[in-house]
């Protein structure tokens, strides 16, 4: 019972906190209901057992990405795009059925599939020990395939958000590519604050 | 212990949320994080299928689910700053150049 009201308060404010995601103006706000929203989903991965997964949400999602996205937010001037009057107003305004039906029948696929057999949960101590015997046997090739892919993104962000006039100097090799493919967010500050 | 389908209902509620916030919003920024939104969902919704069958497999999915949000999100923020570079306006309405 005490579990179950734990889950209902998460699940408000993870709800809550979407919600005011998608309908609030101020786009900073938005980026810290994230956050929010990010910590909830991390608390219910715990309850869930994964602790590993609960650990790598707060550090990629909630440390890495949304600090990206802040610095983001922060280059390109916040509250500078959405202030006039809507003039799709009645196109948008169908998301509200649409998203209604999309809801509904996702409700139903889930209510009509799980006749769920008694969950027999991994004992949560043995979690990440489990979860990294995984990663490096059966998905070993998927794994390294996530670095390279890791390593193109770097590369790829590097190559876009190079300037334009600076565009003189060679590609570097791989450990100064990470280090300026790292630093990319301030490196491109200067440049759109002085417009 | 909480039910299956009450993870499986949350998760569908916030994807739902998000694919709004993507339909509605006209700041890239915002949308991208709806997308965001969205793939937690899924992410919530692939742990608690694998909590059913007790093995771990469900969250090396969403590892590698994470690793490619992390791509993702390093892109698609480089082509928004680089779209605002020259554009000096951010709204999704006007970014129609590539339309047939």
């Amino acid at each position: 019972m005490m579990a179950r009201a734990a889950f209902l308060v998460i699940a408000g404010i993870a709800v809550a906190a979407a919600l005011a995601l998608v309908l609030r103006r101020n786009t900073v706000h938005g980026a810290l209901f994230l956050v929010v929203n990010l910590g909830c989903v991390a608390a219910l991965y715990l309850m869930l057992g994964a602790i590993f997964l609960a650990a790598a949400q707060i550090i990629v999602y909630a440390g890495a990405i949304m600090v990206l996205f802040v610095f983001a937010i922060m280059v390109l001037i916040p509250g500078k795009e959405e202030t006039g009057p809507d003039p799709r107003r009645t196109w948008r305004l169908l998301a509200a059925p649409l998203g209604g039906a999309l809801l509904l029948e996702l409700i139903l696929l889930v209510v009509g599939r799980t006749a769920a057999p008694a969950p027999t949960g991994a004992a949560p101590s043995d979690n990440v020990a489990a979860i990294g015997r995984l990663l490096f046997t059966d998905y070993l090739l998927p794994f390294e395939l996530t670095s390279v892919l890791l390593l193109a993104a770097m590369v790829g962000v590097l190559l876009l958000a190079r300037s334009r006039e600076g565009s003189a100097e060679p590609q570097g090799a791989g450990p100064e590519a990470s280090v300026r493919g790292s630093a990319k967010p301030q490196g491109s500050e200067p440049e759109a604050s002085l417009r | 212990m909480i039910p299956e389908s009450w993870y499986l209902a949350l998760s569908a509620v916030l994807f739902t949320i998000g694919v709004v916030g993507v339909v509605i919003r006209r700041n890239p920024l915002v949308i991208f994080m709806s997308i965001e939104l969205a793939l937690n969902a899924a992410n919530l919704a692939l742990v608690a299928f694998g909590q059913r069958t007790g093995s771990p497999d469900g969250q090396a999915l969403v590892f590698f689910v994470m690793a490619v949000a992390a791509a993702e999100v390093a892109v698609g923020l480089a082509i928004i700053v680089a779209i605002f570079r020259v554009r000096q306006r951010l709204s999704v309405d006007e970014l129609s150049m590539m339309r047939w």
